[in-house]
C-alpha cells in the first residue's frame, strides 16, 4: 500500500513536465496564466504558430541526417574493428586495444578544442559533417562489439574459411548477424545521445537551418523569450515527441539496450 | 515430537492445480522421499511444508502444532535448496552463523553500526561461532570455514548446505534435490552420507527428488507423486513389489518394466500370441514383467515366450539381455540374468538371435484396463487354480 | 615441415584482414583522440588565441593563473556540490524506485515507462518546461511553495537554490536510468537467497535488505555510482539554457567554463588548460567506470 503510494507520488513528479507542456501547448496565449481548465483548449493552434516562427521540421530532419550519418559510419567502422581485435592475430593488436581501452575514458569535450581549431582551419564549421565528424569513431561500440564477438564460435569461422568465405564476407553475413542484440541497444543509445546533444552543435554551428534539435530549442526559445508559453511548450513537444514515441513504440528495446550497455 | 501431518492440501497456480488433495502423515525421525516426474508437485508441496508457498486449501501440523500461519523461521524447519542458496558474499562461516545470528541477536544488534553499542553482541557471537565450528567438525569442513562459496567444489558447498540447516538443531530437515548438481560418483558417497547422518541425528528428513534411486537407497517410506497426488505411499520394498497401479510399477525399478497388452481367454491369459498361466480376468488388461521375471528357456516350453534378442550388456554380475517380443508391437523387455546363470544359459544353447523368455509368474503383475492392480490374493489364487 | 607453410599460407591472408578492418578506426583514433589530446597539451603552454597575432609558450603559468582564478575555482566547488546532491539522490532515489518496481507484476511494465520517459527525451525542451514550471509568479510549483507558507521562491535566480535547483532537474532525468540498471541488478540475485534467509529468520524487510540484496547488488550499485557521478559531472546542458551560469556565478560549473573560456572568448590556450584539469577529475571515474564495464557487458 505504502510501496503504491510512493510510487505513484515519485510517477507524477516525473509525468508532471510532460503533463504540463502537454496542457500549456494546448491552451491559446491569454489563458497560459489562468487557472487550469479544460474548457480553455484551444486545439493545435500553437502548434501552426510554432511551425510558422521556427523551422522546426528542418531541425528534426537536420537530427535525422546527423544522427544517420553518424550510426552508419559507426556500424561500419565499429563492426570490423570489433572482429579484428576479438577474432584475428594482426600484429598491434594489444596496443590498438589499449588506445580504445583509454579513449573509452575521455569524453568528447576534452578533444572538443583542437576538433573545432582544426574544422575552422579546412573551413568545415557550419557543414553536417563538422556535426558528424567527432562521433564517427565510437570506441565504445568497438569495446561493447568486441566483447560479443569474442564469445561467437571459432569453428564456424574456421568452417566458414574452409568453405572459401573470405573474412569480408565472414565479419558482414556471420558475426555482425549473430550480435544482432547488442548492435540494436548500441543504436538506440547512439541516437538517443547525438539526437540529445547540445554541446558539440552549439560550437560548430551558427546558422540557423543547420540545427538539430536541442539548438534550434535554444534557437526557438531566444525568439520566443518568455512572451509566448503556448507556443514555446508546443515546440518543445515536437522536439520531444519523436524519442519519446519511439521509446513507448520499442519500450522493451530501449530498456535491454540500457541494461546491456548500461551506458547514457 | 516432529511428526508432519499433512491434511487436504491443495494448491494452484493460476488455472492450473498442482496439488490436489494431499494428505500425508509423516512420523516423528522417519526419512521419507517424494518422488515424481518434474511438474507432479513434489517440490511445491516441499515449499508448502517450509512456509515459502501457502496451501489455498488444507492443513500442515509440525510436532503437533498447526503452523499454517506461522513464517518460514518459525516452524523449526530447515532447508536444503537443489542450489544450496549459499549467500556469495559471506563467508562459509557466515554462511552457517546466519540462522544462529537471526535467532540469538536482537534486531539492532543486527544492524550495521548499531550493532557495535551492544556489549552483549560479542559474547553471542563467540557462542554461535563455537557451535559453527562444532557442526563444521562434524561435517569435516571445518577448514574451510574462512572461505567464500565460490571458492568451494561442489560437495563442499553442499555440506556447507547442510551445515547451515543442521546448526539450527530443527526438527525436521526439508531437502530439494540436494544431489542433483553433484556428479555421478559424489551422489552415491553423499546418499550414503545422508542416511549415516540420518541416522545419527534422528530428526525427521523430508527429501524431495526424481531420481528413484536416491528414493529406493534412502528412504524410511517413499511417496509416489504423480500429477499433485500421491500415487503410492509405502517403503521402497513395498512400491518395488506391489505397485498399486501400472504407473508406479513404470516409475520405480530399472531398467523399466515391460508392459505387454494380454486378453483373457478361456480362463487364462494370452499375451504375444501365447497363453499364460496367470489369473482370469475380464477383458484387456496389462501385464507388467520386470526384467527378473523373465529367464530363457527351451524352444517349445509351455507358456514361453518368443522374442528377438537385440543386444547383451555385461554388468560384471549380471547380464542384461534387451529382446523384442514377437507380438505384432514388437513389445521390448529386458531379462536380468545372474552370470552364472547367463553362462549356464549360454552353455544350452538358450541365447540365439530367437530366444524363448519364460515368465515367473510368482513375480509378474497384472494390471486392469484402468491401470490398477489386481489384488495379489486374487492373483496368486488364480495362479494356483491353474497350476 | 608442411603443417608449417600450411599455416603461414591460412595466416597472411588473416593477418592482412586484420589490419585492413582495424585501419580505419585507427585513422580516427588517431585524428580524434590522439591528435587533438597531443594538440591540446601543447595549447595548455601556450597563450594562444584566436586571431592572435603571436603566441608565446608559457610553460604552466595557465594552470597557475587557473587554480588562483576565483571564477574557475568557484565552477570546480560548483561543480562538485552539484555532483554532491546529485549523486546521492540519483542513486538512492533509482534503488528505491527499483526496489518498489521490482515487486509490482502488472504495473511494473508501467512505471518502468513513466520512470524512464524523462531518460530519452530531450533534456533542452525539458528543461524549457522546468524553467517555466519553476517560474517564482507563473509557474504551478507556485501555489505549491504558497501553499505550504514559503511564499514566492525564486528557485532558479536565487544563489542559494539555484544548484539544488539544477540537481533536481538532473535527478529526475536520471532516475530512470539507474531505476532500470538497479532491476537488471535485482532480477539478477536467486530468488533461492531469499529463501533461505527467510528459512534461516531473515524474511523481514530489513534483514532481507541488508543480508540479501544490498551486499549481492555491491557491483551493480557501483556501477550506477560511478556512471552517475560521470553523468553529474559534465553536467552543461542545463546551466547553458537556464542559468548561463547565474545568478552572480552561483551555478558556474566546469564545462561551462571552459565552453565560455574556449569558444566565447576564444582564449584557446587558458582553456586548454582547464580542459585538462576537467580531464584530471574526469579521468578518476571514467578509469573507474572502465574497470567495471569490462565486468558488466557481458550481463546481456
Amino acid at each position: 500500500m505504502i510501496a503504491h503510494a510512493m510510487l505513484a507520488l515519485g510517477g507524477a513528479v516525473m509525468l508532471a513536465p510532460f503533463l504540463w507542456m502537454l496542457l500549456t501547448s494546448l491552451r491559446p496565449a491569454s489563458g497560459v496564466f489562468g487557472g487550469f481548465s479544460l474548457a480553455a483548449l484551444e486545439g493545435f493552434g500553437n502548434y501552426a504558430y510554432a511551425l510558422e516562427t521556427a523551422p522546426l521540421l528542418r531541425f528534426m530532419l537536420n537530427g535525422v541526417i546527423v544522427c544517420a550519418g553518424i550510426l552508419v559510419v559507426q556500424l561500419l567502422v565499429a563492426i570490423p574493428c570489433a572482429y579484428a581485435l576479438a577474432k584475428l592475430p594482426f600484429r598491434g593488436r594489444g596496443a590498438m586495444f589499449g588506445l580504445v581501452l583509454a579513449a573509452l575514458c575521455i569524453p568528447i569535450q576534452v578533444p572538443a578544442l583542437p576538433l573545432y581549431l582544426g574544422l575552422a582551419h579546412v573551413g568545415l564549421l557550419d557543414t553536417y559533417l563538422a556535426m558528424m565528424l567527432p562521433f564517427f569513431l565510437s570506441v565504445f561500440a568497438i569495446f561493447l562489439f568486441r566483447q560479443f564477438f569474442k564469445s561467437f564460435p571459432d569453428e564456424i569461422i574456421q568452417a566458414a574459411r574452409l568453405d572459401g568465405a573470405g573474412e569480408f564476407e565472414i565479419v558482414w553475413r556471420f558475426v555482425a548477424p549473430s550480435a544482432l542484440p547488442a548492435i540494436a541497444a548500441f543504436s538506440i543509445f547512439s541516437v538517443v545521445a547525438h539526437w540529445n546533444d547540445l554541446y558539440w552543435p552549439l560550437i560548430v554551428i551558427t546558422e540557423t537551418r543547420l540545427a538539430p534539435p536541442p539548438l534550434g530549442m535554444l534557437y526557438f526559445r531566444d525568439v520566443e523569450t518568455g512572451s509566448n508559453y503556448g507556443a514555446l511548450m508546443a515546440g518543445a513537444t515536437i522536439i520531444t515527441a519523436p524519442l519519446v514515441i519511439a521509446f513507448l513504440v520499442a519500450r522493451r528495446r530501449f530498456i535491454q539496450g540500457v541494461t546491456m550497455t548500461g551506458l547514457k | 515430537m516432529a511428526a508432519i501431518t499433512l491434511e487436504g492440501i491443495v494448491k494452484s497456480f493460476g488455472s492450473t492445480e498442482v496439488l490436489r488433495d494431499i494428505s500425508l502423515a509423516i512420523g516423528h525421525g522417519e526419512f521419507i522421499t517424494l518422488v515424481g516426474p518434474s511438474g507432479c508437485g513434489k517440490s511445491t508441496l516441499l515449499r508448502i511444508i517450509a512456509g515459502l508457498e501457502r496451501q489455498d486449501r488444507g492443513s500442515i501440523a509440525i510436532g503437533g502444532r498447526r503452523v499454517d500461519a506461522l513464517k518460514p523461521a518459525e516452524r523449526g524447519v530447515a532447508m536444503v535448496f537443489q542450489s544450496y542458496a549459499l549467500y556469495p558474499h559471506m563467508s562459509v562461516a557466515r554462511n552457517i552463523a546466519n540462522p544462529l545470528e537471526m535467532q540469538r541477536l536482537t534486531f539492532a544488534e543486527r544492524l550495521p553500526l548499531l550493532r557495535l553499542l551492544s556489549p552483549r553482541r560479542r559474547r553471542v557471537m563467540r557462542e554461535i561461532m563455537r557451535d559453527v565450528g562444532t557442526v563444521a567438525a562434524a561435517l569435516q569442513i571445518d577448514h574451510l570455514l574462512p572461505r567464500k562459496p565460490a571458492q568451494l567444489s561442489g560437495g563442499q558447498r553442499q555440506r556447507v548446505a547442510l551445515g547451515r540447516a543442521m546448526v539450527r538443531r530443527p526438527d525436521a530437515f526439508l531437502m530439494d534435490e540436494p544431489l542433483s548438481n553433484l556428479d555421478a560418483r559424489l551422489r552415491v558417497h553423499m546418499r550414503g552420507e545422508l542416511a549415516e547422518l540420518h541416522r545419527r541425528l534422528g530428526a525427521t528428513f523430508v527429501f524431495v527428488t526424481h531420481d528413484q534411486t536416491e528414493a529406493m537407497t534412502m528412504s524410511d517410506r517413499v511417496a509416489l507423486m504423480l500429477d499433485g497426488r500421491i500415487e503410492q505411499l509405502g517403503t521402497p520394498a513395498a512400491l518395488y513389489d506391489t505397485p498399486d497401479t501400472l504407473a508406479v510399477a513404470q516409475f520405480i525399478g530399472s531398467p523399466p518394466i515391460a508392459v505387454l497388452p494380454v486378453t483373457a481367454e478361456g480362463g487364462l491369459v494370452v499375451a504375444a500370441g501365447t497363453r499364460l498361466r496367470l489369473s482370469a480376468l475380464a477383458g484387456a488388461a496389462m501385464l507388467g514383467l520386470r526384467a527378473e521375471a523373465l529367464a530363457p528357456v527351451r524352444k517349445g516350453t509351455p507358456g514361453a515366450l518368443p522374442a528377438m534378442l537385440a543386444r547383451s550388456e555385461n554388468l560384471g554380475a549380471e547380464w542384461l539381455l534387451h529382446a523384442t517380443l514377437g507380438d505384432a508391437a514388437a513389445t521390448p523387455v529386458v531379462c536380468r540374468l545372474t552370470a552364472e546363470a547367463h553362462a549356464t544359459a549360454r552353455a544350452d544353447g538358450l541365447l540365439g538371435e530367437r530366444l524363448w523368455l519364460m515368465p515367473d509368474a510368482s513375480r509378474a503383475h497384472l494390471f486392469d484396463a484402468s491401470g490398477r492392480r489386481l489384488v495379489p490374493e486374487a492373483q496368486r489364487a488364480a495362479v494356483e487354480a491353474v497350476a | 615441415m608442411s603443417t608449417a607453410i600450411a599455416l603461414a599460407a591460412t595466416r597472411e591472408p588473416l593477418l592482412r584482414a586484420g589490419h585492413a578492418f582495424a585501419a580505419p578506426a585507427a585513422l580516427l583514433l588517431f585524428l580524434i583522440y590522439i591528435v587533438p589530446v597531443g594538440v591540446l597539451a601543447w595549447l595548455s603552454l601556450t597563450d594562444y588565441e584566436l586571431g592572435a597575432v603571436r603566441t608565446e609558450f608559457l610553460g604552466l603559468a595557465n594552470f597557475e593563473r587557473a587554480l588562483a582564478d576565483p571564477v574557475f575555482r568557484r565552477s570546480i566547488v560548483n561543480t562538485f556540490a552539484y555532483v554532491a546532491i546529485v549523486l546521492p539522490g540519483g542513486v538512492g532515489l533509482g534503488l528505491l524506485a527499483a526496489l518498489l518496481v521490482h515487486r509490482r507484476i502488472r504495473t511494473r511494465s508501467l512505471y518502468e515507462v513513466i520512470y524512464f520517459l524523462p531518460v530519452t527525451s530531450t533534456l533542452i525542451a525539458m528543461a524549457t518546461v522546468w524553467q517555466f514550471l519553476l517560474h517564482p509568479r507563473l509557474g504551478p510549483v507556485r501555489e505549491i511553495t504558497l501553499g505550504l507558507g514559503l511564499g514566492e521562491v525564486a528557485f532558479l535566480s536565487d544563489p542559494t537554490l539555484v544548484l539544488p535547483s539544477l540537481a533536481a532537474i538532473g535527478i529526475w532525468q536520471l532516475v530512470g536510468f539507474n531505476m532500470i540498471l538497479f532491476l537488471a541488478g535485482l532480477s539478477a540475485i536467486p530468488r533461492d537467497l531469499y529463501e533461505a534467509a527467510a528459512l534461516d529468520g531473515a524474511g523481514g524487510p530489513v534483514d532481507r535488505f541488508l543480508r540479501v540484496t544490498w551486499p549481492l547488488l555491491g557491483p551493480t550499485t557501483m556501477f550506477v555510482t560511478i556512471t552517475t557521478s560521470i553523468t553529474a559531472f559534465k553536467v552543461f546542458d542545463t546551466v547553458a539554457v537556464l542559468t548561463q551560469g547565474g545568478p552572480t556565478g552561483a551555478s558556474e560549473v566546469l564545462l561551462y567554463a571552459i565552453y565560455l573560456e574556449g569558444f566565447q572568448y576564444f582564449r584557446i590556450g587558458y582553456a586548454a588548460a582547464l580542459t585538462l584539469i576537467f580531464l584530471a577529475f574526469i579521468l578518476v571515474f571514467s578509469v573507474m567506470q572502465a574497470a567495471a564495464l569490462d565486468r558488466r557487458v557481458h550481463y546481456g
